[in-house]
């Protein structure tokens, strides 16, 4: 795995930015709206290059969620921003209906997903989104890891037909995968080969596999780190391939347990090929105030807690 | 005025279809769709400017027209086959399985005619604002249309739209409001009242107009005018009275027949006293 050993910090929404602002530029179909986020969305470089095309709606996310719907049916391909505890729990209906339902092209682009909103609380820590936005049909749910990622994300679901909810978060983390990156739905990523044991992980807990599985290398565990940016189409031929390898696997999101990704994968597992699985998740429970790193390590989403889930799996693994 | 008896005609075929469409499933939601008939008539037979026959879901220079209250799905049906949009025998198909005429409105299935899924109440006028911002955005001249009912202005997410409609000048679109008093548990002045309705939409800042929707020549001369003071700066919106049940005697005026579809006695009752104008399905 290539990777610098201490990678620029960067926020993964500042990739959703600055994604959007060169979108904006080579897509003249591309319009956003957002629901008086447009600061913490980083989607000001867009309103003042496109004031035409970008679309304040005030605190109002069902309106924004019906706006962006209509907009398609000029041909117009709309990305909504808000912070994702407005972008799916507030509005779900609004999307099951008028977007979902209706087979409608809007980018559902959610910043501040997870515990790693930090001080805030609660509240606005939603912990449950990718689960209310797989279940819906025909909806894909995207969760990159850095800036890098995220950039490249925003910019390749333009080209994709079909509703997205592209999740990404507040706080600066390890800007680890290439600038260059070509970005492709439903692509899951090798990020370091192995045999012991499979970790999945998305979104903000990439990075963390990856040190697990640096530290797990060390006492002599070879663990193979995917990265599952796509969780919805999910690529189950690459979880396939490791886990008929690995016969065991762990899991890892900063998300509840039940619904999550770990969820998707037991469920691929389950009916093709049974095998222990961890999972480094939130255990039923709703978050709290505090430093992200503080929150991530309260509730057990570290790197630490990831070898502790590969030791305990590989205790089980036949 | 030989238009407006000629559209006359053919809304007592229309609430034919409604009442044998509902009858023929035993479910579905007659009373607004017969109240709604001669707007659904004007709109279609004379109002809009489209293309039937080549319908596509971007509608490119040509009139939009959403359906907010989707639940009366029966009398847009019935309008869309009528006016050529798909056959007309299909209306037999209304809420039965395997049919393109789902219960409410659907996009999934490719009826033409239908740009938006509709039923969960109160969204259409958002998804109205955003279809019209986008023919401004693609300097299309045409006007997007919208209904939506008086039990719609007790959604939180209609006002935000009128909010919206205000700020971004969504000038050429031209809403309607189904203002019959009448919901499903009751009159609407007792289950939730909306108060001035005119004022509100005044203060809002759209242009109010209002119009008796059972009287084909002020549907007809109202919508004109609409289309005369759209782009002006402001979005419209049109105050429909209308009668839930009109056209039936027995259905006429009474919020019970909101979602109750016709027994065999009482559709027979009602097709007496409709003239059969254009061949039923």
């Amino acid at each position: 795995m290539n990777h610098p050993a201490t990678p620029e910090l960067l926020e993964t929404r500042a990739g959703f930015g600055d994604g959007l602002k060169e979108l904006g530029r080579s897509n003249p179909d591309v319009v956003a709206l957002t629901a008086d986020l447009c600061g913490s969305l980083k989607m000001t470089a867009f309103a003042k290059e496109f004031p035409d095309r970008f679309f304040q709606v005030g605190i109002a996310e069902a309106n924004m969620m019906g706006i962006a719907a209509g907009l398609t049916i000029g041909g117009k391909i709309p990305y909504t921003g808000t912070f994702a505890n407005f972008s799916t729990g507030r509005v779900y209906d609004q999307i099951r209906q008028s977007i979902a339902y209706a087979g409608k092209n809007v980018k559902i682009c959610a910043s501040h997903a997870g515990l790693t909103l930090g001080e805030d609380g609660a509240s606005h820590q939603i912990l449950e989104d990718i689960g209310l936005m797989k279940m819906l049909p025909g909806m894909s749910v995207i969760n990159p890891c850095d800036y890098n990622q995220t950039k490249a994300a925003t910019i390749a679901i333009a080209g994709y037909s079909g509703p997205v909810y592209l999740r990404f978060g507040r706080p600066k983390v390890p800007n680890f995968t290439p600038h260059d990156q070509k970005f492709e739905i439903g692509k899951a990523l090798i990020l370091k080969k192995g045999s012991d044991v499979s970790i999945f992980a998305t979104g903000h807990l990439v990075w963390e596999a990856v040190k697990a599985s640096e530290s797990l290398e060390k006492t002599g565990i070879s663990a193979e780190v995917i990265n599952i940016h796509t969780i919805k189409p999910l690529d189950e031929e690459a979880i396939l391939e490791s886990v008929l390898k690995t016969k065991c696997l762990v899991t890892a999101e900063e998300h509840q347990r039940n619904g999550g990704l770990g969820d998707s994968i037991a469920q691929l597992l389950a009916r093709k090929f049974p095998a222990s699985q961890e999972y480094v998740a939130v255990d039923d429970s709703f978050g709290e105030s505090g430093k992200p790193e503080e929150l991530m390590e309260k509730y057990g989403l570290r790197a630490g807690d990831i070898v502790k889930a590969v030791i305990a799996v590989l205790q089980r693994k036949k | 005025m030989p238009m407006i008896k000629e559209l006359e005609r053919i809304c007592s075929q229309v609430r034919r279809d409604i009442l044998r469409m509902t009858h023929a499933c035993q479910s579905g939601h007659p009373g607004g769709s017969l109240g709604c008939t001669e707007f659904f008539v004007a709109l279609y037979f004379e109002i809009l400017k489209h293309d039937p026959r080549n319908f596509t879901m971007d509608g490119k220079e040509n009139d939009l027209f959403f359906l907010s209250n989707g639940h009366i799905s029966p009398v847009w049906y019935s309008a869309l086959a009528r006016s050529g949009y798909f056959p007309v025998k299909e209306l037999s198909t209304f809420r039965k399985i395997n049919s393109r005429l789902q219960g409410h409105p659907a996009t999934h299935d490719g009826l033409p005619g239908i740009r938006m899924a509709s039923g969960s109440l109160g969204q259409g006028l958002s998804v109205a604002i955003g279809a019209a911002l986008a023919k401004k955005l693609n300097g299309d001249n045409r006007y997007v249309y919208s209904l939506h009912s008086d039990g719609e202005m007790q959604e939180g997410q209609t006002w935000e739209a009128a909010l919206a409609g205000a700020k971004f000048r969504v000038d050429n679109l031209i809403s309607t409001i189904d203002y019959n008093n009448a919901q499903i548990d009751g009159r609407v002045d007792d289950v939730m009242p909306i108060g001035d309705l005119r004022a509100k939409w005044d203060s809002f800042g759209w242009l109010t107009l209002e119009m008796n929707g059972n009287d084909m020549g002020a549907v007809m001369d109202t919508l004109r005018m609409a289309q005369e003071k759209a782009h002006n700066k402001k979005p419209v919106m049109i105050i429909m009275k209308t009668e839930i049940g009109y056209g039936v005697d027995f259905m006429k005026g009474k919020y019970e027949w909101h979602g109750v579809p016709p027994n065999d006695e009482q559709v027979k009752k009602g097709l007496e006293q409709l003239k059969e104008t254009l061949g039923d399905y």
